[in-house]
């Protein structure tokens, strides 16, 4: 039998992007499961329930944690494309700047939370509730996971570690964070601005 | 997630790799060989035998709790199990049978042989594959430790909110199972991208998409099947877990909550879940058929079609198993048509093995027998399915023992047969001595007399209106006699599967007394064949170069002008002999293992106390960032004597660095 | 043997992916302006003093959630110049989630056509 070449490839494609884009297509049924099961329970409240969406919600505040996490996309593609021209300081710059701006977003959601449950609207209290913090919580998990990952590219681009050879790395984070973003694109348009 | 070394991994000066140590406390295990070695390998093969002797142990247990099940059921007003006891049996019964035997059976072929069949030695992400296995394991004895803590899980392995809620289900049994199925569900998604990527990226030179073997392109569906229904599962016990654990409403009708919902979601999952269980089935089968027929598979690519056909449409059809559930008469229409389009590419599989078999030399082998048994009772199976998918008579049979041995005759029927005839078919090429086969037959027929003494009278049972579920019932209701019928018949099925114990242990004692087996004691046609017996460690001295489909067969044999068949070389002057000794593959892994013990830790805290959920979580952290930082490899290996590194297929760990981040997400991202 | 005829149309399927079309840095703050701009777009929806949008309030929304949506996909996360086979997985996964959550949606009695209606 002859013999192939030892390092062929079916595909030029990388391993690790391939994943990451069957996970992110895995996701979608994740959060599409969600955002189904908050769109059914909102309309499923009871007649003369006490606490509604449409009075909890603050969609000024929101918009702009909204406009926060859409920036964020923008510095983590500069971040990507800083690491690709191999110039690790700037690169520096834009992870780190991509991290906080996330967790600007999770601060303020965190505010959003605890402001619900002030006015009374608890995970517990009706169906709408359970559903908007599960799916909400769900999100702000990814988003939080995101920016521990960027903080380890972080770390690794100070020691060394993350050089022009690991954009591919930087790049894949990226999809992530991404994915998250836009996530947060339908949940916004879909939760918030809905009429309620 | 990124703290990796970038260490090269090409060395063109032919020297070894002086890899850095980035932490000096890590190192990657050396061992390979003894018992040690088996936790820390990430060799496809060996994961692929221990997914396999998971399975095999766990159908033993289910198989108990079957035993036990009918037992209760052989008379009438039978006290050998209560009603709890009884409720906690048959859903671990089901819950064992479906997520720690069928599905691991065939992750367990797929393992071992996706990478073989398409010519390459490993998968894409070698250490991610063995932590796909230890996840699962770590999930599956999680379940099943529910017995010593509380009571197992007691709702059915359908799980019916609210009936699996708190005030229904008090005991922990429910919280072990949701848990404990999303710790396997990680285990399942990542093995399902593992090996998507391993297929689209490592198919050997020539090896195009419609050389494949029909198996892989089966397993192939699988994978992608997995990769969409696990998330949607996950999300559906996450609900639950919700509930059961921090009172949320999901599934508390007093809220509002609508009692579909869990339905609809879990069997969104369900029913591509069946076809996860019966397609890696049909993909053995379809190896077997034209090796012991002596012809081609017949219609290749209706085949395949067939089963992406499967594959897709098996999306379209979940609310059948609603029918009686009050779901309106625009989707019971709906459904019921998309139920019987179905059953369209299933028959034109069955018909494509029977004219496989057509005007074939036929041998009946052990395999071969469990093959044939597999389309003869599916085929009764799906028939039984079809009068399911007509709205009106499914009504009536909803819940009856009709649907037992509906889907026992395509469950045990169709995966049980056709994967144990894959264990008989690929034996001799994993472990190197074959299987006997005439206590194989032995086997054989009482597995499928015992099979159909069991289920069989479940049809007239069922039409005579005996519930599923129910622990006893009282005579004089005309179902004594089949009950009394089927527990015979299973514990038949019992017999077999000593059987088969027996034929392991005694085949193993004998194996020096008896001929070699060679690389292809089958005359078989896909690669797997073309390597020594028991497949060497690298699988391929050299990576295959393919032609055609079949390709080792038109290696073997060839046709002369007047159209006959004749030989053209013997298996062992052309397989591979497997004596190269310096391929260079990944170094074992101690994190895998690590990572998947942190999980299981995670579950208890959630069920007894939160501080154990900070333990394993430090454990998973931990070995996470363990994992990333470990060598890519071990820089004592001995790499060959020319100085070559094959990184054919280490990219998983040759490359290790990018692979972690993506790992490393995949692996926190569901467990949230 | 049917199938060694296949073999040509198959490697073909996998996209040479070296036509990496790369913006530059100021084209992505330009993609990111046109999404800020929807995305005031959006917000001002619901100030419904600003302009009335009436029954073409939802459908408004979902145009521009889609818009913004695909452009991410397109330019941030680099699909559009990519290889085929990422989009092929990734746009699997979306459909299935839109099909068959959608399908479920309409089973609880939700029908997509209220939406122009309100």
């Amino acid at each position: 039998m002859e013999h192939g070449d030892e390092h062929h490839r079916s595909t030029p494609l990388s391993h690790e992007k391939l994943a990451m884009w069957a996970f992110l297509g895995s996701e979608c049924l994740l959060f599409g499961g969600l955002i189904s099961t908050y769109m059914l329970y909102k309309n499923k409240l009871p007649e003369g329930t006490a606490i509604s969406p449409g009075e909890l919600f603050d969609i000024p505040f929101t918009s702009v944690t909204t406009f926060v996490l859409l920036m964020s996309s923008l510095t983590m593609v500069l971040s990507v494309s800083s690491i690709t021209r191999g110039d690790l300081r700037r690169n520096r710059v834009w992870l780190l700047t991509t991290a906080l701006l996330g967790a600007v977003f999770i601060g303020g959601q965190v505010y959003e939370f605890t402001a619900f449950y002030n006015e009374g609207a608890g995970f517990t209290t009706n169906l709408w509730s359970s559903a908007f913090f599960t799916l909400t919580g769900f999100h702000g998990v990814h988003v939080s996971i995101g920016i521990v990952m960027l903080m380890s590219l972080f770390i690794g681009n100070l020691t060394g570690r993350i050089t022009k050879a690991s954009a591919e790395k930087v790049e894949i984070i990226g999809l992530y964070w991404h994915f998250v973003d836009i996530v947060w694109i339908v949940i916004f348009t879909i939760v918030y601005l809905f009429p309620q | 997630m990124a703290i990796v070394e970038d260490t090269p991994r090409e060395l063109t000066t032919g020297q070894p790799a002086v890899a850095e140590r980035p932490l000096g406390v890590l190192t990657r295990p050396t061992s390979t060989e003894g018992w040690k070695s088996w936790l820390t390998t990430v060799d496809h093969k060996r994961i692929g035998i221990l997914y396999g002797a998971a399975a095999i142990f766990f159908f033993v247990v289910g198989g108990i709790e079957a035993l036990l099940i009918r037992l209760q059921l052989a008379r009438p007003g039978a006290t050998v199990l209560g009603a709890d006891l009884y409720n906690q049996v048959f859903t671990m019964h089901g819950v064992t049978m479906i997520f720690l035997v069928a599905m691991p059976l065939g992750a367990a072929f797929a393992n071992y042989l996706i990478p073989l069949q398409i010519g390459t030695r490993d998968v894409a992400f070698p250490r991610l594959n063995a932590f796909s296995f230890w996840c699962f394991l770590a999930g599956a004895i999680f379940i099943n430790t529910s017995w010593f803590l509380g009571g197992a899980p007691d709702g059915g392995w359908f799980a019916y909110a609210p009936n699996t809620g708190v005030l229904f289900s008090p005991s922990n049994g429910m919280d072990f199972f949701a848990i404990g199925l999303q710790i396997t569900g990680i285990a399942s998604l990542l093995s399902a991208i593992n090996l998507i990527v391993t297929v689209v990226n490592l198919r050997a030179p020539g090896m195009t998409w419609f050389r494949m073997p029909v198996f892989t392109w089966m397993m192939l569906v699988v994978q992608v099947l997995l990769l969409f229904a696990i998330p949607v599962i996950t999300l559906a016990l996450f609900l639950l877990m919700f509930d059961r654990l921090w009172g949320a409403n999901f599934f508390n009708v007093e809220a509002g909550a609508d009692p579909l919902l869990w339905e609809h979601l879990f069997w969104i999952f369900g029913h591509p879940e069946v076809y996860i269980l019966i397609l890696p089935a049909f993909g053995a089968v379809s190896e077997i058929i034209p090796v012991f027929s002596r012809k081609p598979i017949f219609g290749y690519k209706f085949m395949i079609f067939s089963g992406i056909a499967i594959g897709f449409m098996g999306w379209g059809v979940w609310a059948h198993h609603m029918f009686a559930s009050g779901i309106g008469p625009i989707s019971v229409a709906a459904f019921s048509v998309s139920t019987m389009f179905i059953a369209v590419p299933t028959g034109v599989k069955i018909l494509n093995w029977m004219a496989t078999m057509w005007g074939g030399r036929l041998r009946f082998t052990t395999p071969m027998l469990f093959a044939v048994g597999l389309v003869s009772m599916f085929t009764i199976g799906g028939l039984s399915g079809v009068t399911h998918s007509v709205a009106p008579a499914d009504t009536q049979q909803t819940d009856t023992y009709y649907i037992v041995a509906h889907f026992h005759y395509v469950v045990f029927g169709g995966v049980i047969l056709g994967l144990f005839g894959g264990m008989y078919f690929w034996w001799p090429k994993v472990f190197g001595y074959a299987l006997d086969d005439r206590a194989g037959k032995w086997n054989f027929w009482l597995m499928l007399i015992g099979f159909n003494v069991t289920f069989g009278p479940m049809h007239l049972l069922g039409l005579q209106g005996m519930s599923r579920r129910i622990q006893t019932y009282s005579s004089g209701q005309g179902f004594d006699l089949w009950n009394m019928v089927a527990t015979i018949g299973s514990f038949m099925i019992a017999l077999s599967v000593l059987v088969f114990v027996g034929n392991i242990l005694q085949s193993y004692r004998t194996r020096n007394r008896r001929p070699p087996v060679g690389p292809d004691p089958w005359d078989g046609r896909s690669l797997e064949w073309a390597t020594a017996s028991p497949t060497p460690v690298h699988n391929f001295d050299y990576v295959p170069v393919v032609e055609s489909l079949d390709d080792f067969w038109h290696r073997k044999w060839g046709e002369d002008e007047d159209g006959n068949i004749v030989r053209l070389a013997t298996a062992e002057q052309i397989a591979q002999t497997g004596e190269r000794r310096d391929v260079h593959l990944p170094s074992p892994s101690y994190w895998p293992l690590v990572v998947a013990i942190g999980l299981p830790i995670i579950g208890y805290g959630l069920i007894f106390n939160y501080w154990l959920c900070m333990v394993g979580g430090a454990i998973v952290l931990g070995g996470v960032y363990a994992w990333i930082m470990e060598p890519t490899d071990d820089p004592d290996a001995a790499h060959g004597p020319d100085g070559h590194d094959d990184h054919h297929d280490g990219d998983g760990d040759g490359n290790g660095a990018t692979t972690d981040e993506s790992e490393a997400e995949e692996l926190e991202a569901p467990v949230g | 043997m049917t199938t060694a005829s296949d073999s040509a149309t198959v490697e073909d399927t996998v996209e040479n992916d070296e036509e990496h079309e790369h913006i530059s840095d100021w084209g992505y703050v330009k993609v990111a302006l046109l999404l800020a701009v929807i995305t005031a777009l959006e917000v001002f929806t619901y100030f419904e003093s600003v302009v009335d949008w009436g029954k073409a309030l939802v459908p408004a929304l979902l145009v521009m959630m889609v818009i913004k949506f695909g452009v991410v996909v397109a330019y941030f996360m680099h699909l559009k110049f990519d290889s085929q086979v990422f989009t092929r997985v990734f746009v699997a996964g979306l459909l299935f989630a839109i099909g068959v959550y959608l399908a479920m949606i309409m089973a609880f009695g939700f029908h997509p056509w209220e939406i122009f209606q309100e």
